[in-house]
């Protein structure tokens, strides 16, 4: 008993840290409708800067206030910069762009701090008067966790008095509600953008300084952070701050229970709670509905190919069936992955496009797939087809399971979702060591007999993705793919003429769920293993980069985009040591240049 | 007060205001009358600065802010009362009135909630009621008051009668009339014709985007029947 209210406390102290990224998450996104992807990077510059004033303030409890105090505003200062050179100018992007630009700031600031501070891992070494504890039952409770646990409370009553108690806060809620009409108003939107994301910078500042002593400033807590604070918030109701509180204590709870009671499951725990809430109350506890209504974006149009960009495609499918005659090994390498990764940004392209659905972790279909076949090829010792088909059919069946949960959504909170299911197929891959072989992954994954040779593989590579693309074009052109983009457009309206606008979702997601699978059971074979980065969140980036690269309007712009990024890809890998910088940069130049994508720009630019 | 001149706007490639001018002199009432999509909220809007105007003069007071953003232009002394209300469903009464103050200018009196309860008695007893538990015509009302709180030397108003029942529209003249005596000039959008002429000293008409007629409100009330079909 007394081991479970330790626990229980436990996690209320870890909630209290998560409450405070979320809460900044929510009230930035409840204003200027960003979901900030940087603010995990926020909150690990927050750990990383307190742990470099701290180091220079006594050991005393007012100087870690001072030195915590200092880092919210360090952080706020910071988080004013991002706002004013970054996503003022993204404000009328679609929100897909708008999470990618940011995950490109996650990108410049993990090489940043990588380069400032080194990849040791920095904790805090905690002062006598944080060594204090008391006494529970026989056990001892750290009292700098309750001085945690009394955080979260007050910093939610600072924020409501905040927001409900002054100008300023009654004009943030008028924001959220009609920023256009605030404006007519006479109240300069810019100056409150940027003091609401100041805002959430400093408190990401407070929770990264703050959560310090718990455990240290390390490169791993960007991540793993922003995919606690994004399922809070969902789970709580985008823009809730009450809800991101409520929220960060159930799941904080939760987590420290689920690690006393079923150690392996905590991430099971975590997910069936997002599903549950968002089955019972899809805009979270607190959130409203309402809340969530933004200017319509012109939806992309995805028009055929005209007789001559046809032939430019057979030709080139031709010089590429050819290409094993007289290219070397490395170049079918590299022509196989190229391949791979068409059928894969395809099949994101039919889910985003046509379907509406954007997806921000595509690359949990892809690693389902990879490690479906990888263990039917090892674990079973099945032969490659029906490995391959067994792939297809794990992602796909995968795919429609968690479809049901969130078909019904919209785009912000789907893609959060896609993102946060994304990362625990991640979190199981690298933590069920039993099965995946954890960080190892699982090795001698190779095609056997005929497939054998590189070149043979190759062609059946090409023959599935191929097929696969084409099968993917030949919906879109159907009347399921018309009644799908019917159901993007105006799910209300498609309903009215008698389509069921959530199974043509479903279908759809399901179908691009079995397409990316594919490509993950031939990356598999392919690279003859397969390892938890195949889900990464880098993984559903690429796949987005081919995309937008080549841009939704079309099916050929994933196609060219995947061919593209495949080689600038390998070759930046190869030359560039701060490879994570110069993508990073490159991503958020390209959002800033083409808000709707290469492919898009240069349709204007014929218009 | 407003000089209007020669205004283009455009929604995506629709060229809806195809250069319109009028001009609306201190302390007068104007009402601005055409069919629906005839681009009365288009005019509005593009003269408040929440559509930018492609070309064209919006002399406000005898500076050019045609281009400004929204803010701006409110902060000069432009208010505007939208037809959708719009007031923040989330925020109290109070509060609503808060979102829209600004400080005074003198010479008028400053606008204060005690002075616009006074005005509208129904919001004086329910300043601490949410805005989405209101009624239509007290959200409408509502609208009025908070865009008075800018203490705006011009309020354009978008069919301040629409979708009201007679009792509240009879209300809303009353009001628009204290509003005239007070000091305020208005620029009304209005399809309603018996509304427009109890309340307006001139009026223009808009058609297809285009001004095609503009005289005295006693003077448009005679044309009605041959003129305008409205």
């Amino acid at each position: 008993m007394t081991f479970l209210l330790l626990q229980a406390l436990t996690g209320l102290a870890s909630a209290a840290t998560l409450f405070l990224v979320a809460a900044g998450l929510t009230v930035i996104f409840g204003v200027t409708r960003v979901v900030n992807f940087s603010h995990g990077s926020l909150y690990m510059l927050g750990a990383y800067i307190g742990w470099t004033v701290l180091g220079h303030l006594p050991r005393t409890p007012w100087g870690f206030a001072l030195g915590v105090a200092a880092t919210a505003v360090a952080l706020a200062v910071l988080g004013s910069l991002l706002e004013m050179t970054l996503l003022r100018r993204l404000y009328r992007a679609p929100e897909l762009l708008q999470l990618l630009a940011t995950f490109g700031v996650v990108l410049i600031v993990q090489d940043a701090a990588q380069a400032i501070w080194g990849t040791e891992d920095l904790p805090l070494p905690r002062p006598p008067w944080m060594r204090g504890f008391i006494v529970i039952g026989a056990e001892r409770f750290p009292s700098y966790d309750l001085l945690l646990i009394a955080a979260g409370p007050a910093v939610l009553a600072a924020l409501w008095l905040l927001l409900h108690r002054t100008r300023w806060g009654t004009l943030v809620r008028a924001a959220t509600q009609d920023r256009a009409m605030l404006a007519a108003l006479g109240v300069n939107q810019r100056l409150l953008f940027t003091s609401v994301f100041a805002l959430g910078a400093g408190l990401a500042g407070l929770g990264g300084a703050l959560g310090l002593p718990l455990g240290s400033a390390n490169l791993q807590l960007d991540l793993s952070v922003i995919t606690d604070a994004f399922v809070v918030v969902v789970v709580g109701g985008l823009g809730s701050v009450p809800g991101a509180f409520l929220a960060s204590v159930l799941i904080g709870v939760l987590q420290a229970a689920g690690v006393a009671l079923v150690p392996k499951a905590t991430l099971v725990i975590v997910f069936v709670v997002m599903a549950v809430t968002l089955v019972l109350r899809p805009h979270g506890l607190l959130g409203r509905g309402g809340t969530l209504a933004r200017e319509a974006e012109a939806p992309a149009l995805v028009v055929p190919a005209t007789l001559a960009a046809r032939w430019l495609g057979l030709a080139a499918l031709a010089v590429l069936a050819a290409a094993p005659l007289f290219a070397g090994p490395f170049a079918v390498a590299v022509l196989t992955e190229a391949m791979i990764a068409v059928l894969f940004a395809a099949s994101l392209h039919f889910m985003m496009g046509p379907g509406g659905m954007a997806s921000f972790g595509h690359a949990a279909w892809f690693g389902i797939g990879a490690y479906g076949a990888g263990l039917a090829a090892t674990l079973l010792a099945w032969p490659l087809p029906l490995a391959l088909l067994g792939a297809v059919l794990t992602a796909g069946v995968v795919a429609a399971l968690f479809g049901w949960f969130v078909v019904r959504l919209s785009g912000v909170y789907l893609a959060m979702l896609t993102l946060a299911f994304a990362q625990i197929v991640w979190a199981v891959a690298q933590q069920w060591t039993d099965v995946t072989g954890g960080d190892n992954g699982i090795l001698s994954v190779w095609p056997s007999g005929m497939l054998a040779d590189p070149r043979a593989f190759y062609w059946l590579t090409l023959a599935l993705c191929t097929g696969g693309a084409l099968l993917l074009r030949r919906v879109l052109f159907a009347p399921a793919g018309y009644a799908l983009r019917a159901a993007r457009d105006s799910a209300l309206r498609a309903e009215a003429i008698g389509l069921n606008a959530a199974h043509l979702r479903l279908a759809a997601f399901a179908l691009a769920g079995a397409a990316a699978g594919l490509a993950g059971g031939l990356d598999a074979f392919s690279k003859g293993s397969v390892f938890p980065t195949y889900v990464s969140i880098g993984r559903s980036v690429d796949a987005l980069l081919m995309v937008l690269l080549g841009g939704v309007q079309t099916m050929a712009g994933p196609i060219v985009g995947a061919m593209v990024y495949t080689g600038l890809y390998d070759l930046l890998l190869q030359t560039v040591a701060l490879w994570r910088l110069v993508l990073g940069l490159a991503i958020v130049t390209l959002v800033l240049a083409f808000p709707q994508g290469i492919a898009g720009a240069l349709r204007r630019g014929q218009a | 007060m407003l000089n209007v001149s020669e205004l283009h706007s455009f929604y995506g490639r629709a060229h809806v205001l195809q250069g319109v001018s009028f001009q609306v002199a201190p302390g007068e009432v104007l009402v601005l009358l055409g069919r629906n999509g005839a681009g009365k909220s288009t005019t509005l809007k593009s003269l408040i600065g929440l559509l930018r105007p492609r070309a064209g003069r919006v002399e406000f007071g005898g500076v050019n802010v045609a281009g400004w953003e929204p803010h701006r232009i409110a902060r000069a002394g432009m208010g505007f009362v939208p037809e959708d209300r719009r007031i923040f469903t989330g925020l109290t009464v109070a509060e609503n009135l808060e979102t829209g103050r600004q400080p005074p200018r003198p010479p008028l009196p400053a606008w204060t909630p005690a002075r616009l309860f006074a005005l509208f008695p129904n919001l004086g007893q329910m300043a601490s009621r949410q805005g989405g538990r209101m009624s239509g015509g007290e959200q409408q009302m509502l609208t009025i008051a908070r865009t008075l709180m800018g203490n705006p030397r011009l309020v354009l108003l978008d069919e301040p009668s629409e979708g009201l029942s007679p009792l509240i529209v009879e209300q809303m003249a009353h009001a628009i009339l204290a509003l005239k005596q007070a000091g305020v000039t208005m620029l009304l959008a209005e399809q309603n014709l018996h509304f427009a002429a109890r309340v307006a000293d001139r009026a223009v008409v808009i058609e297809s985007g285009r001004i095609v007629w503009a005289g005295t409100m006693a003077g448009a009330l005679a044309d009605a029947a041959s003129h305008l079909q409205v």
